[in-house]
């Protein structure tokens, strides 16, 4: 069984401080991490791996930096690793960013994809469902529980103030929730051994998708301006 | 020369960072009230490979470098001195010596487990009598046959009760003086061995510090380390080795300490202000924090030195040195600035302090240090 776990790297919000007179965030010097519930989902694909055997792939698209990701998710016991990374992917809005990574899935022979529901920095949650629509295989979003049976897929999956159980066939996508469990800690000898792997750099040419629906030209979200929330009054 | 982590090196230490912090700091007032062993603790150092860091993959290890140990002997002292010294006394002074001087099969039946964490190590060199004087032996091991039969008491062992391997050291020959000292390794539940006292002490509280006792107890000779004789060298190249991990220790106590008074001076208002808009305070953080990275850069330097040099004594009596006095007078100014709640045991300085005091004493005290450094210099 293959799963291809999708992760970003993202500054640490509960590090970042707001400029007090632009009311900004301050970016400089904050550590960047692997966002958390994308940190759940790769959890989840080793918990997977140690219960049933499993080959876990790991991939990011970002700047050459996020190579630090995906050494750590190689150190928490992943096996491959993917770094999408290229100047003609930059700006990319959640669609354009969902096409790329899209194309280059399918170049993984994966059963699974499993995505963190949201990232912490953008909050959209609408990466993982988009590759899921792109490759034309099902998507089940919110998982706090996963339980492989064979081809098929239960899914305790959180509804707003229930739980449905779904069932779903592979190849499939699930977007977790980082509540479903405690990332396991990498090992000092899995760091090392993350440094020895290669990580594989696909550039602009090592996908095969159309130039339009890449980077900036490729989305058609443009944030007009970022203003900070004016605090409630007490009461 | 480069004076910059490498990646690899940055990660780990970022992973002994967020593991101390969410599995050791918090319960780390506990088990010093309480002077218990954090046995919970150790099950996860060993889950996640904490127990064998530098021991190589073939010997059960995670294959990393001392630098790597070190850091996480650091990391573990800032916020708990017990959990360090339980870590560094388990690898330097357990796995070290029967990685270095061990037999194939000595290797393969007791670095193994205890490089992949299912056995604790020990190290019994210390006794009534022979402290830094530790040629002084009087613990006997008598050849009888295929085995030998140590007879003796061994005093303030780390890890005492709760290790399963201990390293330890006997007279096979009284006439040859430190030349007639040997090596053992003795496996808990041996017939004839036996624990004495559980030391009351100042502080790392949550050490397990035992004595150990020796009646007719037998050995057999395949557990003889290294050659007959050769005891006192196997000893004092061990001890080179642990001493970095006690400065690494050491060092760790002082960060942890120095970042807690950070906090504190920034929060603590007398006057209209915090203290730490006075220059009182801000020069003695800037001498503190300047020990502190003087002391870190010794440490560094003599865990590469260790693999690096066939020699690395003058490294670590150094490291080892100036690390254990930086922590006490880092923990002690802490209280200061802390003032009367720095005397508090609710405050962590407290215990940081006493914690600190230890490193200038074990594994060599601070004098020892200064008889290894003297004595590279004058030879």
């Amino acid at each position: 069984m293959n799963i291809a776990v999708c992760i970003k790297q993202v500054p640490d919000t509960t590090e970042v401080k707001l400029d007090p007179k632009t009311g900004t965030l301050i970016r400089e010097g904050i550590p960047s991490i692997m966002n958390p519930d994308d940190k759940a989902a790769l959890e989840a694909a080793l918990t997977i791996k140690d219960k049933l055997g499993a080959e876990v792939h790991v991939i990011t698209m970002g700047p050459m930096q996020a190579d630090a990701v995906l050494r750590e998710a190689l150190a928490m016991g992943a096996d491959k690793a993917y770094l999408l990374t290229d100047r003609a992917f930059g700006g990319a809005d959640t669609l354009a960013t969902s096409t790329t990574l899209a194309a280059a899935l399918s170049k993984i022979d994966f059963d699974l994809i499993l995505a963190g529901r949201q990232a912490i920095d953008g909050d959209t949650a609408q990466v993982g469902p988009q590759i899921a629509e792109h490759l034309g295989i099902p998507n089940v979003s919110c998982a706090e529980d996963i339980e492989v049976n064979g081809k098929e897929i239960t899914i305790k999956r959180w509804y707003e103030d229930r739980f449905h159980t779904v069932k779903v066939k592979m190849p499939c996508l699930i977007t977790v929730l980082g509540e479903m469990n405690t990332p396991r800690y990498m090992t000092p000898g899995g760091i090392f051994d993350a440094y020895d792997t290669e990580v594989t750099d696909w550039k602009r040419e090592d996908v095969t998708v159309d130039d339009t629906k890449i980077g900036l030209k490729g989305s058609p979200i443009c944030v007009a301006a970022s203003l900070p929330k004016s605090l409630k009054a007490a009461g | 020369m480069d004076f910059k982590l490498s990646q690899k090196h940055m990660m780990a230490q970022t992973l002994f960072r967020e593991f101390t912090e969410r599995e050791v700091g918090p319960i780390a007032c506990e088990i010093d009230e309480t002077e218990s062993f954090p046995t919970q603790t150790v099950e996860k150092l060993k889950k996640y490979g904490f127990l064998g860091i530098p021991v190589p993959k073939e010997y059960g290890g995670q294959g990393c470098d001392t630098l790597t140990y070190v850091m996480c002997v650091e990391q573990l002292g800032k916020l708990c001195g017990t959990t360090s010294v339980i870590v560094s006394a388990h690898t330097s002074l357990a796995c070290d010596p029967i990685l270095k001087f061990g037999s194939p099969e000595q290797k393969q039946k007791y670095l193994v487990p205890l490089a992949n964490g299912t056995h604790l190590g020990a190290f019994a060199l210390t006794e009534a009598g022979a402290g830094t004087d530790s040629a002084g032996q009087q613990t006997k091991a008598t050849r009888d046959g295929d085995d030998y039969i140590l007879n003796g008491t061994k005093i303030f062992i780390t890890n005492g009760k709760e290790a399963d391997t201990y390293i330890v050291f006997a007279m096979t020959d009284k006439t040859q003086g430190t030349r007639g000292i040997s090596a053992f390794i003795v496996e808990k539940g041996t017939p004839g061995f036996t624990f004495g006292t559980k030391e009351k002490k100042m502080g790392i509280r949550g050490s397990s510090t035992y004595e150990l006792i020796f009646r007719d107890c037998r050995i057999p000779k395949e557990n003889l380390l290294g050659q007959e004789g050769k005891g006192f060298g196997i000893a004092m190249q061990t001890l080179d080795g642990g001493r970095i991990g006690i400065a690494a220790q050491a060092l760790g106590i002082a960060e942890g300490a120095f970042e807690k008074t950070v906090a504190y001076v920034q929060e603590r208002k007398q006057f209209g202000k915090p203290i730490s808009y006075f220059q009182n305070t801000q020069f003695l953080l800037a001498d503190l924090a300047t020990r502190i990275e003087a002391a870190k850069l010794l440490v560094y330097k003599a865990a590469m030195a260790k693999d690096t040099q066939k020699r690395f004594s003058t490294e670590a009596a150094m490291a080892k040195l100036y690390a254990s006095e930086t922590a006490l007078e880092v923990t002690n100014k802490c209280i200061q600035l802390h003032g009367g709640y720095g005397y508090m045991r609710d405050y962590e300085v407290e215990r940081m302090m006493r914690d600190a005091k230890i490193t200038e004493i074990y594994e060599g005290t601070s004098e020892v240090q200064r008889m290894v450094i003297s004595g590279s210099i004058l030879k």
